[in-house]
């Protein structure tokens, strides 16, 4: 009894987490359109209910509804399996999201190994989905998209450590615990540009979106994905860059923290912050997407290979011989 | 404890069984695929046993970067068919005798290594790895790493250097005609020498030199 007491419990928790995810990423992907919209100086989506909040929701009934059709000459079982992994991987991560002091749904001691190590795996999805729909254009998006993938984590990586450096744990809690005084984002502010950037094409966003670079490769990996199944890959696609935001805002903007510990900002709760955070982020995210136009392939990798890695390697020195001249070198 | 030793099972079983497929499967993707989950398993049980560190390390080196590659190559080289032919066909299956000795000398120093390490314990000398519980297992690697192993650890990261620089002399190749891109130059173009408007004589047309 006491088991089943504990998984009605766990349960009840990741219910309280997932559903509120979920519920953002559809809401999200209307922000997205609207900022996209006017930008362009159009409307959006503005008819389905009030502001057109509810245009995401129609879109899944819809999805919902279509019909799922799987190619005679596929790998049907991997073909199925792709945008579930994209999706459960997507979701996976937000288990160690805090989002205050205590508010996390498992606070282990390697968090930030855990979200960056679920993030690599998020490109088996891709990767499936383009190899088991044996078509071309979906294998060339998947195979592009690997490559990026891989390249794109490793800066990722480096300015994870930066951070580390600074930190001395790798909890996600300690991580903003230690920026009390002055959030990383002063400091270390170009690793937080490097960082946006690798988010971006860790994440498939434009200007980095070559995987599904509709004027080459249809929709890349997604070409044959259809109903449901194309609705997990953009639900999967969307937690993804929430992700990425929290961890922005985590490693950066100080998590749950206020700007000021004054009185008026002290009584909005921690998580209403991190959102704030997270919002703020996003709306970088899609206002890049509209102005910023696609780069070539060969720029993408010359970007992630010959600039930012080193520059990020180079900060790591800078960081960690400051911290140590100036014995500054977190000890616990 | 009954829940460990049930997700420990469950794990160890996975792991076990897909290690068998990497090898049975027919199509070699599918074995990649295999291969990875093996890795994920194996990372869980690593985790089990209170190893997070070494656990989140494997999925990030071995499931996010070297599996990626497997899996790259082996879709872009189209070595299914190689495989099968080994299998089914009789030629080429001298492929077979090497890699059953190979295993079994593998299995036989894995016998050495866990029978020594179970009956004869001080075998191994565990008198400098203490253990301290109240520090995490990331802080306690690190003190042992980059204190008693300082040089091991060097020296095996010069090696990993050396490979990656010997990899990249072996397949890097001169070749003629290639059509090179100078971002510099592409990006200080500048409309004047870009664009040229001509005054075209109607009925004559104009030559332009290129």
């Amino acid at each position: 009894m006491e088991y089943l007491d504990l998984i009605f419990q766990e349960t009840y928790k990741i219910l309280f987490l997932l559903v509120p995810v979920l519920v953002s990423v559809a809401m999200i992907v209307w922000l997205d359109r609207r900022v996209w919209a006017f930008v362009q100086k159009r409307q959006g989506p503005n008819v389905v209910g009030p502001f057109g909040l509810l245009q995401s929701l129609a879109d899944a009934l819809k999805y919902i509804f279509k019909e799922i059709i799987i190619p005679a000459s596929s790998n049907k079982i991997i073909f199925i399996l792709a945008p579930i992994i994209t999706m459960t991987l997507a979701l996976i991560a937000w288990a160690v999201i805090p989002f205050g002091v205590d508010q996390v749904l498992a606070d282990i001691n390697v968090g930030i190994l855990y979200i960056f190590a679920v993030s690599s795996l998020g490109v088996y999805g891709i990767i499936m989905g383009g190899w088991a729909s044996n078509s071309k254009y979906p294998f060339l998006g998947s195979i592009r998209s690997a490559a990026q993938m891989v390249s794109y984590e490793v800066s990722i990586g480096i300015i994870i450590i930066n951070v580390l450096l600074c930190v001395g744990s790798l909890n996600l809690s300690d991580i903003v615990i230690a920026q009390k005084d002055m959030w990383f984002v002063i400091p270390l502010f170009p690793m937080f540009v490097i960082f946006f950037i690798s988010a971006l094409a860790e994440t498939n966003r434009p200007p980095f979106d070559l995987p599904e670079a509709e004027a080459e490769l249809v929709a890349g990996y997604q070409t044959e994905y259809s109903g449901m199944m194309y609705a997990m890959f953009w639900l999967g696609e969307y937690a993804n860059i929430l992700l990425m935001c929290a961890l922005g805002s985590i490693l950066f903007l100080g998590g749950w923290l206020s700007p000021i510990e004054l009185y008026p900002f002290n009584l909005i709760p921690g998580a209403l912050w991190l959102i704030f955070k997270i919002l703020f982020l996003f709306i970088l995210f899609a206002l890049v997407k509209a102005i910023v136009p696609r780069y070539r392939y060969d720029q993408l990798m010359r970007l992630g290979w010959k600039i930012f890695l080193p520059l990020s390697l180079t900060y790591v020195v800078l960081t960690a011989s400051y911290l140590f001249y100036f014995n500054l070198l977190p000890t616990n | 404890m009954i829940a460990h030793a049930i997700f420990f099972y469950i794990f160890s079983i996975i792991a076990v069984v897909s290690a068998v497929m990497v090898t049975v499967s027919k199509n070699t993707v599918h074995s990649v695929f295999f291969l990875i989950l093996d890795f994920i398993s194996i990372s869980c049980l690593f985790i089990m046993i209170g190893a997070e560190f070494l656990g989140m390390i494997m999925l990030i080196v071995y499931v996010g970067a070297v599996a990626v590659l497997f899996l790259f190559v082996v879709m872009m080289l189209n070595v299914a068919q190689q495989k099968n032919q080994w299998f089914v066909s009789k030629e080429n299956s001298n492929h077979i005798p090497i890699g059953l000795l190979i295993s079994v000398i593998i299995f036989f120093e894995l016998i050495i290594v866990i029978g020594g390490w179970k009956y004869k314990p001080d075998l191994f000398d565990q008198g400098n790895l203490s253990i301290v519980n109240d520090v995490s297992n990331t802080h306690s690697l690190g003190m042992v790493l980059y204190t008693d192993y300082i040089y091991i650890f060097q020296i095996s990261g010069m090696i990993l250097l050396i490979a990656m620089i010997g990899a990249i002399v072996l397949t890097f190749r001169q070749r003629e005609g290639v059509k090179k891109q100078s971002y510099l130059k592409q990006i200080s173009r500048e409309r004047a020498e870009g664009v040229e408007v001509v005054e075209v004589a109607s009925n004559r047309g104009v030559k332009i030199d290129d």
